[in-house]
């Protein structure tokens, strides 16, 4: 018999698919620009690559906001407690449809795995594409603010490696949202908010 | 009560201003800009035989006017540059057109403002020998014929002498008496020509300029802002800024404001635009690295004039089946080769090449070495780097071509080209001879051999400025192979990447996705077996 959990809230879902889109469209946009394939054209592909940065601002806002004053900020903190039966897992007891090792709760909703993965996403990889993606953003203002010394690559070149790393995680991510009990669980949770755990 | 007052009063007030009429009527809408009508003074309702003659009767007036033109490159076709020292201007430079003035004075100096300067005996000092209606006149009738010194003619005159051709003699006084400020008609009589023919050497000046329409330059369009010439190029004492020879190359100060008494180039973009021309900041950020010029022409000869590109005098002299000198036309109709000057290349609608430009230009002048090698010779080199702190990336007209030198003594070669003698090349079409006397002209050294070496000149692209939305498109320069595919020094996006960051960054996005897929495929058998 399975029981459900409401794990993920209306605004939680609000902001991960508002974020998933825009990543996506920022991804699809980003290597237009960098000139791998011409969807757009440069021009419009900078100006939405631009308009889908800064509205993945406004949504940070809020979703950092959220994740304050509701306290779900604790749901990043990583474990070192069942990292490796979690790791073993995904590479042996999956295929022998071996009970998953981690009982998600309200409290801890995503596994130890998932945890380290968005934590390394949250402090590096994003940092990483902020930090640059701003800078690039604002070239023409490195003289006013003194970064006379900065170059224009280093900082292009730290914002492709963003890109291919976010590329990477989404596509594990991706792929991970089928590893729930039912090949779309983890997906319907993400929509509905429930999430059906085993007794 | 105070307020009904105050209703009435305004009411009256409005009744009044209906029934009075308005007074700003112009007293006359065909009032002269100008606060002179030269046909009126008495000094210009003559008859004048004589270019000379126009400039005496000026000068009773304007008694300064010719001391302010003997100061100036115009006059003088010199120009010392500052930086390099080179003594400069067409009295010394050897280009790849028609190559030098010098020996052909008669011919090239009727685009000289002066008069009579036939040979090296010219007076520069006789304020009479100034030629005040080419810049000034307003008839469109004034004309120079080449062959003349730059006098122009009055009488019907058979020219060259015995050749039974005509040249009109044309009426100075109804030119005089309608003179005014200069002209994009005044300016480009000499400079729509330089090269010898409309569009000739420039490529964004030629005669499509005298009435441009809103695309083809969005400041001088005849049906909207009408600039002349000197509304950039503004003239103080005759003195004309903004010379080729020392350009500016950039310009980081404000724009000039009335009365502040800048003297800095007034012919550049920002003398008016200032420093952040563009609502948006991203294009303002190109103005860092990037003249105006090179987004903003997209390209050069576009008035439907095309331009040379290509000049090789090598070819010059062959004959005609009929034994006389020939042209041959191509597919537009203009001279693709001429016995007398060898091949030419025309083209319309050209894109410019683009280097980076500091301002210092300099030039190969005719004593200095050079060697016929891989590389074409340098007539002048645009100096710059991205690293030097002074450059920008600029829009060039490239000219190549081949042209005479001294094999012997490796110079170029003055050459005499133009005139009714037996060794004037036009004429005779004996190198030897030419350059002889060409060299001769100038007391310059010549082994007596001719042969020919590849030149290269460069001509900086700043004029036929297109309106905002006919700009440059992102992905002019934003691409693999753009425009700028050749300048170094800059990070380009989407031209430029780390070419390690891109195979390692598509490797591991590879190997997720080949992981991934191995992963899925080993669930799919395992939950069959199940």
């Amino acid at each position: 018999m399975a029981e459900r959990i409401y794990v993920f809230k209306r605004f939680e879902r609000f902001w991960h698919w508002s974020q998933a889109g825009l990543i996506m469209f920022l991804m699809l946009t980003a290597f237009d620009i960098h000139g791998t394939y011409t969807i757009f054209g440069f021009e419009k592909a900078v100006n939405y690559h631009t308009m889908a940065a800064w509205s993945l601002v406004g949504l940070w806002v809020f979703a950092i906001f959220w994740h304050f004053t509701t306290g779900e900020w604790k749901q990043y903190i990583p474990t070192t407690e069942k990292v490796v039966a979690m790791a073993r897992y995904y590479l042996f007891g999956i295929f022998r449809n071996a009970p998953h090792p981690f009982r998600l709760t309200q409290l801890r909703k995503h596994n130890p795995l998932q945890r380290l993965a968005y934590l390394g996403v949250l402090l590096f990889i994003g940092p990483l594409i902020w930090i640059s993606g701003w800078l690039y953003l604002f070239y023409a203002d490195w003289p006013a603010w003194g970064l006379t010394g900065l170059q224009l690559e280093w900082v292009a070149t730290g914002h492709t490696i963003g890109a291919f790393l976010m590329l990477a995680f989404l596509i594990a991510h991706v792929y991970l949202t089928t590893a729930g009990h039912t090949p779309l669980a983890h997906i319907k949770a993400m929509v509905t908010g429930w999430e059906e755990v085993d007794d | 009560m105070r307020i009904a007052n105050q209703l009435a009063t305004i009411v009256a007030a409005f009744f009044l201003a209906a029934a009075v009429p308005a007074i700003a009527e112009p007293a006359s809408a065909k009032l002269l800009k100008s606060t002179a009508d030269h046909g009126k003074f008495k000094v210009l309702n003559q008859e004048f035989a004589s270019g000379p003659e126009v400039t005496k009767a000026c000068l009773s007036c304007h008694t300064e006017a010719a001391k302010q033109i003997h100061q100036t490159q115009h006059w003088k076709w010199e120009f010392v540059n500052p930086q390099t020292k080179q003594v400069l201007g067409k009295k010394h430079i050897v280009n790849n057109f028609c190559t030098s003035v010098a020996s052909n004075e008669a011919a090239c100096n009727s685009c000289h403002i002066g008069y009579g300067w036939r040979n090296d005996k010219f007076d520069f000092s006789v304020e009479e020998n100034v030629d005040c209606l080419v810049c000034h006149d307003h008839t469109g009738k004034y004309k120079k014929p080449s062959g003349f010194a730059g006098m122009p003619v009055t009488r019907d005159t058979e020219f060259p002498p015995g050749s039974g051709k005509i040249v009109k003699g044309i009426n100075l006084q109804e030119i005089a008496q309608k003179v005014g400020p200069t002209t994009r008609n005044t300016c480009g009589s000499c400079h729509f020509n330089g090269g010898g023919g409309d569009g000739v050497k420039h490529g964004d000046l030629d005669s499509s300029l005298e009435a441009p329409g809103r695309d083809l330059d969005v400041h001088m369009d005849a049906k909207g802002l009408n600039f002349s010439c000197a509304t950039c190029h503004k003239t103080d004492v005759h003195q004309v800024p903004g010379s080729r020879y020392a350009p500016t190359a950039r310009d980081k100060a404000p724009a000039h404001m009335r009365g502040e008494g800048d003297k800095s180039n007034p012919a550049t973009c920002q003398a008016c635009h200032g420093q952040a021309p563009h609502k948006a900041a991203r294009l303002n950020g190109h103005t860092a690295k990037l003249a105006c010029q090179t987004c903003h022409i997209p390209a050069f000869a576009r008035g439907g004039q095309p331009t040379k590109m290509f000049w090789d005098w090598s070819t010059a002299g062959k004959l005609g089946p009929d034994g006389k000198p020939m042209v041959t036309k191509d597919d537009d109709g203009y001279d693709s080769y001429m016995t007398i000057k060898g091949d030419f290349v025309w083209k319309e609608n050209v894109k410019p090449e683009y280097v980076w430009f500091n301002g210092t230009v300099k030039y190969t002048l005719r004593g200095d070495k050079i060697e016929k090698g891989d590389k074409p010779t340098a007539i002048n080199s645009f100096e710059g780097s991205p690293t030097d702190g002074k450059s920008m990336i600029w829009p060039i007209k490239m000219f190549r071509g081949k042209q005479q030198y001294d094999p012997v003594n490796k110079t170029l070669v003055i050459t005499h080209l133009a005139g009714n003698d037996d060794t004037a090349f036009w004429k005779n079409l004996n190198w030897e001879k030419a350059v002889a006397t060409g060299m001769a002209s100038a007391n310059a050294p010549f082994s007596g051999k001719v042969d020919f070496i590849e030149t290269y000149s460069i001509w900086p692209i700043t004029h036929m400025v297109a309106p905002k939305e006919k700009a440059l498109a992102c992905s002019e320069c934003h691409s693999k192979s753009g425009r700028l595919a050749g300048i170094q020094g800059i990070y380009l996006p989407a031209r430029d990447g780390n070419k390690l960051v891109d195979t390692v960054g598509w490797s591991m996005v590879l190997l997720t996705l080949l992981g991934v897929f191995g992963h899925a495929v080993l669930r799919i058998v395992a939950s069959r077996k199940h």
